[in-house]
């Protein structure tokens, strides 16, 4: 017999009068209990699903792969002409077009995770009712693939970087760069978090899923993305820092532009609201998997 | 000999409607009139139950399923529309959890609720392979070891690498079944994933199941074709109403299935909605083999009776009568006609009640599941209708050896059954 991904999904072996049992389904199980182990014998369907996000969304476009790359230029330069042109918002003394950048990569980075992985219960439903692999496959390849398309994008500001440095821009990479793959791993919380929670709700309330959309526009302009934190007042900016985005934007622009970070205590409070919102999401996520093939 | 799968007391129980109609705010505005101790403003009119948290319109699709099975037992799950088979498989494929109970399995489990599950249009075939099989639970390396075993068996050939979306509906489903059929479970469970193809994939199918069940695996299939059932389980379990009322061997199984299929002739005394002066009534309806032998299975090439009882209920002698038999298919269209005056029989005076028989030589139905028509006139008062009953029985053809040959007619392939002698000419 095969030694494949199924049997060691198996959850514990019962032994009853010389007979083993390798699954058990019951109607009880922890909200509690993550299955992480059962995500990994999945893995290659992981890998599946985040080849297949890849590869079907640039078949038969003419950009192609591009297309991951035009999307935060565009806004980039939307940015740097409407804000930079326009009006008189500082940026740090930063090059303008590396300072939106710095706000729009992960910016859109953190919108994609919420959004695709909101989609996870309704857009899957189809699946979901016919077959059945750890649901937490969904918005662990979605993650995954957001991640790749983040590299690509990252990869592309540091392009620009080197170039504007190159032609004297006072730009420092320090060691601080390091801390960016905790960067990634806390937007990626923060918008799989957020985007569990409202896929849960999703599958009873399907207005949720427009109003997601709306709110994350919404959401952008208090989180930093085309203005630094320093140009607030003391009283806007300690509501602000409540949304947990902000200081990892703040954090990221830190880490590659050099420019003054957060205080300590307002970073731990974004890590701290990150992971409330991220368990929070994940044991809607777990409860919802259970009954939602008789709710979609 | 160890178990595959053992139930304990599975059921499942769904509400119906009330609560997914309503709007966030309709439910919070519930739930604060509820902590105010107020009626509930969004509580149906007349609805006593002002607290809502009464019973919702509800059903249990299981109801306390217990059984178990043997590994390596190839077992068919029977049942009309809505007795809980497709429940029943989705609780044991985890695709929905049971509300109590407790299934235990050993082995790897593979289910086929449906082939092609997560096909992407854009993708090609061989990437769809390595998805598909992965969504299955295969891992890359299992896929990679059978890919060619796969693309063999789908028949698809040069066209793996075009686009699915390029494929015709039937390449796609062979495409994917051929994916299903190298999983390699365990335990394997099936719906009626086998409607689907032409005729050559179809027997292709069953012959891999019957494979998989010959090779030890245990099997798990629901059908409603009978002949299906009949060539690939060794045991039946017969559900109604979200019940097991059968547990055992297959024949029995699905001989109880076709009883309870027809299982209103009982009661043909007593309908309503019959048409007619009702001067003689037709009273029950039976069908025999040419022993005489009351036939609870009717088989495609068959000679059988048609037992139609009738009374009467006045004096006249009706001398000349025309009864007729009409036999519709479940798209209801009629198949035959049949009616003693097209054989120049008459049945003289009528006694007070007895039976009208009507033998059908080589009955010419293909495998499925049909509805009778009766009806008898007068023709000497100038046609009268006398009792006409539309559906007055459902009955099911199992598959038979009609040709003599062994060979069947696919499903799908036609809605009877004509013999023909083929000779060459030059």
């Amino acid at each position: 017999m095969t030694t494949d991904a199924l049997t060691s999904e198996t959850a514990q072996s019962v032994e009853e009068a010389g007979q083993t049992w390798t699954k058990t389904i019951s109607p009880h199980r922890g909200i509690f209990q993550i299955d992480w182990k059962s995500v990994w014998a999945y893995r290659d369907l992981v890998a599946m699903f985040v080849r297949r996000d890849f590869v079907a969304s640039y078949k038969q476009t003419i950009l192609g792969p591009f297309w991951f790359v035009v999307q935060p230029l565009a806004t980039t330069l939307v940015f740097t002409v409407v804000f930079g042109r326009f009006t008189t918002l500082s940026t740090d003394k930063v090059p303008p077009f590396l300072f939106y950048m710095s706000g729009v990569v992960p910016w859109s980075y953190f919108a994609d995770c919420v959004l695709k992985t909101s989609m996870t219960f309704t857009a899957n439903a189809g699946i979901f009712g016919k077959v059945y692999f750890p649901r937490l496959v969904m918005p662990t390849a979605t993650i995954i693939s957001n991640v790749l398309t983040f590299g690509l994008q990252l990869f592309l500001f540091f392009c620009f970087y080197t170039y504007l440095s190159i032609k004297g821009a006072p730009l420092h990479l320090g060691l601080k760069v390091l801390i960016l793959p905790l960067l990634v791993a806390q937007m990626a919380a923060l918008g799989v978090g957020i985007g569990c929670l409202v896929s849960a709700l999703t599958t009873r309330y399907r207005d949720l899923a427009l109003g997601l959309s709306f709110g994350v526009q919404l959401w952008m302009y208090a989180s930093c993305v085309f203005y630094p934190i320093t140009q607030l007042s003391p009283q806007w900016r300690s509501i602000l820092i409540w949304n947990p985005m902000v200081p990892i934007i703040e954090t990221f622009r830190a880490a590659v532009l050099g420019v003054p970070g957060l205080a300590p205590s307002e970073v731990a409070l974004g890590i701290g609201l990150t992971l409330i919102i991220f368990f929070a999401g994940l044991f809607s996520f777990n409860a919802m998997e259970k009954s939602f093939t008789d709710t979609v | 000999m160890s178990l595959a799968v053992k139930a304990e007391n599975i059921s499942k129980h769904y509400r119906l409607g009330v609560m997914d109609r309503r709007m966030l705010f309709e439910e919070v505005q519930s739930k604060i009139a509820r902590l105010l101790g107020r009626p509930d403003p969004n509580a149906a009119i007349g609805d006593k139950r002002s607290g809502g948290t009464g019973e919702h319109r509800s059903f249990w699709a299981l109801r306390d399923v217990n059984f178990s099975i043997k590994t390596g037992d190839s077992v068919g799950v029977l049942g009309r529309n809505g007795a809980g088979k497709s429940t029943l498989l989705k609780i044991l494929s985890q695709v929905t959890t049971p509300t109590g109970g407790l299934v235990r399995m050993n082995g790897r489990a593979a289910s086929l609720l449906e082939v092609g599950t997560g096909f992407h249009n854009e993708l090609t075939g061989r990437e769809n392979v390595y998805l598909n099989g992965a969504i299955l639970g295969m891992s890359r390396n299992d896929i990679r070891a059978r890919f060619d075993a796969i693309v063999d068996f789908s028949g698809i050939g040069e066209f793996i690498d075009t686009p699915v979306k390029r494929y015709s509906s039937g390449m796609r489903v062979r495409l994917a079944f051929s994916v299903a059929a190298h999983l390699d479970p365990e335990i394997l469970i099936v719906d009626e994933v086998l409607a689907v193809g032409d005729a050559a994939f179809q027997r292709k199918c069953l012959g891999s199941l019957n494979q998989a069940s010959r090779d030890g695996r245990t099997v798990i299939f629901v059908s409603h074709n009978m002949v299906a059932i009949e060539n690939l389980c060794r045991r039946g379990i017969l559900l109604e109403d979200g019940k097991v009322v059968f547990d055992g061997s297959q024949k029995e199984a699905v001989d109880r299935y076709l009883e309870q299929a027809s299982g209103r002739a009982g009661d043909l005394a007593h309908r309503t909605d019959r048409r007619g002066s009702g001067a003689v009534k037709i009273v029950g309806i039976d069908f025999r083999n040419a022993c005489g032998e009351t036939l609870s299975t009717v088989s495609s090439g068959d000679d059988m009776d048609v037992v139609l009882h009738y009374t009467k209920t006045t004096p006249e002698p009706f001398p000349n009568l025309s009864v007729f038999i009409a036999v519709k298919n479940h798209f209801e269209i009629g198949v035959f006609h049949q009616n003693n005056q097209f054989q120049g029989t008459s049945f003289g005076t009528l006694p007070e009640s007895g039976s009208f028989v009507c033998r059908l030589r080589d009955l010419p139905l293909p495998a499925g599941r049909y509805r009778l028509n009766v009806g008898v006139k007068s023709q000497s008062r100038g046609g009268d209708l006398l009792d006409q009953l539309d559906d007055a029985i459902e009955f099911s053809v199992a598959g038979g050896d009609f040709f003599g040959s062994g060979f069947e007619l696919p499903p799908q392939a036609g809605t009877c059954l004509v013999r023909g002698d083929w000779r060459l000419e030059k």
